[in-house]
């Protein structure tokens, strides 16, 4: 009641007559003053995306007297870069480097290591036909192998040199209170007792996220019955190893990434019971069957040999240059570090509400058989990073609905369309059935030659 | 109950000019504690902002010697006429504005200046009426605004006189209203009011609205010239304002006065 007076006092009017039109506003503010810990922006979450969008907002000169706090369940260990790579990797396409050169943290990878693909070499397993986007000898690139805490390291370097950006580690948030209709701040208990309130809660907390339980949203989901393992390769001899290679198997696509001239790292999605079985060999046993999936000549159908025969001819015959030079996967000889990780697919049909977003995997998640899931998350930082500046430049508040609007149009119009593409890919290549097989390998073989539609995918797939 | 408290606020009103309709008071009365609720019946002017601050801001700042990047209009005086619970006066000061927010009515000045406290945003609200105000402020401001007001105002021409010497001279006048055509009749009151609701009934009548034409005319006997005249166009579904090439509905224009 005093701070009602006061307020009241302040704007000089009578306290009596008047707060039957105050009041909402006043509850929500008394609230508020419990809470020391008033910052403009919170992000919840301090993963690959979580710290990306800290630093990308911090280093906003619109924002520059905005504070951003950014909180993190996680410890902060120190990070020397190990003789030893790791076998959590990421590709990023051109549009990704472009924003972690932006904010300066793509110097810190450059001096450590990454690997870069010049090529993407796509098989099918059941057929002769082949895709490639990219050239060894272009000076293009179509992505870059980084792995995930050299990643975060680069990142987090930058932003601890930034003043208006706090970050709070090993702290989880328990309870968040999204403002309604009459309040416009952001309430959110740790749990340790610490409470902070915020005009933007932006939900960086990964696929399992609770911001996005908060905001009540219907979440989209479910999981493959694949798994994917990761691992890191050895070849027998170094090569010009520039090539991405993907085979989509019948159990599911494999990718090998280049790291080194002689190393890369492995993604192999395949059924629950085939993982077993390759998580309980041995090393050698393991390289055997990877060696395997990458050269066995699987029982193929005559009508799709013969029909792929014909097309090519009539590719040829139409003066369409088709790729003569097709390469061949590098020998494995040796592996370092599996693991396995559960795949699955989601999808929030709202990644906005008043005073919250949702960005990164809290938002969408996909099966990384298009190496798409942080690029898109990437691609939600920079577009929220334009819409908040937009919000500032035009004197709104930042949590207002109509501004984050734009960036949940824009955003989904774009999640949705390479979540369609890579679920219909990764459903395409579940079957051995011989005219989807033949489908998809005219396609595939087409795709190849047609030059346009080629330089288009590569395009959809660097945004 | 809702009677009641109409009544003893009736009471609170203060006419301080010709131009300011009682019967117009009394409206905005009914949904004053409604005023800064962005999904409430004022939904439409929260979402004018994202075109008519723009608009503003790009008219103001030509030169691109801006000091600080996050505050556009620092420097500049602004009066917004008709400012309300300070839908539009906030934001304005928010992006570095010197701002003036004037309302003839008391308790919205006063629900204004809450919201701005609260808010730690630096609005100067004043509860008077253009004509009152130009007596001690001639020629004071950079830029004066009555956005959605004049179709709520009676005299348009003593109210425009107000307006433009409150005005510097190169100062520039920016207005938004609805326009005098049977399709805005037809869509800000038979559509908008009476059929989907997405504004209060009573809130427009049809007399007083404006032609571009007709301003225009009041402005230049004032020595404005008229730069502009944008048609604008609200979709009630997604609740989004658009500039449109057709004035023929809602317009918004800007005018500057000549030096003498
Ligand atoms: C096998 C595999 C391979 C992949 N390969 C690729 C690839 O090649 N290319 C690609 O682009 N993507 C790939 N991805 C996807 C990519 O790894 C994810 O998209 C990315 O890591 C998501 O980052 P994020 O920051 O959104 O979420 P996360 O990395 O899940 O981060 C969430 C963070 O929030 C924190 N957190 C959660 N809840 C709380 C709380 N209550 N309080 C405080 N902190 C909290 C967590 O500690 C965590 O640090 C792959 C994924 C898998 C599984």
């Amino acid at each position: 009641m005093t701070s009602l007076k006061h307020i009241c006092k302040q704007a000089f009017i009578k306290p009596n007559n008047k707060h039957f039109f105050l009041k909402r506003n006043i509850a929500s503010t008394t609230l508020n003053e419990n809470y020391s810990n008033n910052y403009d922006i919170i992000i919840a979450g301090g993963g690959i995306v979580g710290c990306s969008l800290a630093c990308t907002l911090g280093k906003n000169n619109k924002l520059s007297n905005k504070r951003i706090l950014l909180i993190e369940s996680s410890k902060n260990t120190p990070f020397t870069l190990p003789e030893k790579y790791s076998n959590r990797v990421v590709s990023l396409n051109p549009g990704t480097k472009k924003l972690l050169t932006d904010i300066d943290a793509w110097r810190h990878i450059e001096s450590a290591r990454f690997g870069i693909v010049k090529r993407l070499q796509v098989t099918d397993a059941l057929s002769d036909a082949s895709i490639c986007f990219g050239e060894e000898t272009s000076s293009e690139n179509v992505s870059y192998i980084i792995e995930n805490n050299l990643l975060i390291y680069a990142v987090k370097k930058e932003l601890e040199r930034l003043k208006n950006v706090e970050v709070l580690y090993e702290e989880k948030i328990k309870e968040y209170h999204l403002p309604d209709a009459a309040e416009s701040h952001v309430n959110l208990h740790l749990e340790n007792g610490g409470q902070y309130s915020c005009d933007l809660l932006i939900g960086c907390d990964g696929l399992n996220s609770r911001v996005r339980e908060a905001m009540g949203v219907q979440y989209l989901n479910w999981n493959y019955n694949n798994v994917g393992i990761v691992a890191t390769l050895k070849f027998s001899e170094e090569i010009n190893n520039c090539i991405a290679w993907q085979r989509f198997l019948p159990t599911g696509p494999l990718a090998l990434l280049p790291l080194t001239s002689s190393m890369s790292s492995l993604v192999w999605a395949t059924t629950k019971e085939h993982a077993q079985q390759l998580l309980g060999m041995s090393n050698e046993q393991f390289v055997d069957a990877l060696n395997e999936a990458l050269w066995k000549v699987y029982q193929r159908s005559n009508i799709i040999d013969r029909t792929l025969k014909a097309f090519d001819t009539l590719l040829r015959a139409s003066n369409i240059p088709a790729d003569l030079h097709r390469r061949y996967p590098p020998k494995i000889d040796s592996i370092d570090g599996r693991a396995r990780f559960p795949l699955g697919f989601g999808h929030a049909t709202n990644y906005i509400g008043k005073g919250v977003a949702l960005v990164g995997d809290a938002a969408h998640r996909i099966h990384p058989l298009a190496g798409q899931g942080v690029n898109l998350g990437f691609g939600d930082i920079s577009c929220l990073n334009k819409v908040l500046s937009d919000a500032i430049y035009a004197g709104s508040s930042l949590g207002n609905v109509s501004f984050l609007r734009d960036y949940e149009s824009e955003r989904q119009k774009y999640n949705v369309g390479m979540m369609a593409v890579v679920e219909g890919m990764y459903r395409l290549y579940r079957t051995d059935f011989t005219p989807i097989v033949l489908l998809r390998s005219l396609g595939l073989q087409a795709t190849d030659v047609f030059y346009p539609i080629k330089k288009m995918m590569v395009n959809q797939a660097s945004l | 109950m809702a009677g009641k408290t109409l009544i003893k606020n009736i009471k609170n009103v203060r006419l301080h000019s010709s131009t300011i309709d009682n019967k117009e008071m009394l409206h905005f009365k009914k949904f004053v504690d409604q005023w800064w609720d962005e999904f409430g019946e004022l939904k439409p002017l929260h979402a004018m902002n994202k075109i008519r601050l723009p608009w503003i801001r790009e008219s103001l700042v030509t030169c691109n010697k801006m000091e600080d990047p996050s505050l556009p209009l620092k420097g500049y005086t602004i009066l917004d006429v008709g400012c309300g619970g300070g839908i539009l006066s906030e934001p304005l000061a928010k992006v570095g504005a010197n701002v003036t927010g004037l309302d003839a009515n008391v308790d919205l000045i006063n629900s204004a200046k809450v919201h701005a406290n609260l808010h730690k945003v630096n609005v100067n609200y004043v509860a008077s009426s253009v004509e009152d105000h130009v007596q001690d402020n001639f020629e004071k401001y950079d830029a004066v605004i009555a956005s959605e007001v004049i179709e709520h105002v009676t005299n348009k021409q003593e109210f425009l006189k107000a307006c433009v010497q409150c005005l510097k001279p190169k100062g520039s006048i920016f207005l938004t209203t609805i326009n005098k055509t049977w399709q805005a009749n037809l869509a800000t009151i038979s559509l908008a009011e009476n059929v989907i609701n997405a504004i209060p009934k009573g809130t427009h009548q049809y007399e007083k609205f404006a032609t571009p034409h007709e301003l225009q005319r009041i402005l230049e006997e004032y020595n404005c010239r008229t730069e502009v005249v944008h048609g604008t166009m609200y979709n009630f579904l997604t609740n989004t304002w658009h500039w449109w090439f057709n004035p023929s509905i809602t317009y918004a224009m800007r005018a500057v006065k000549l030096d003498k």
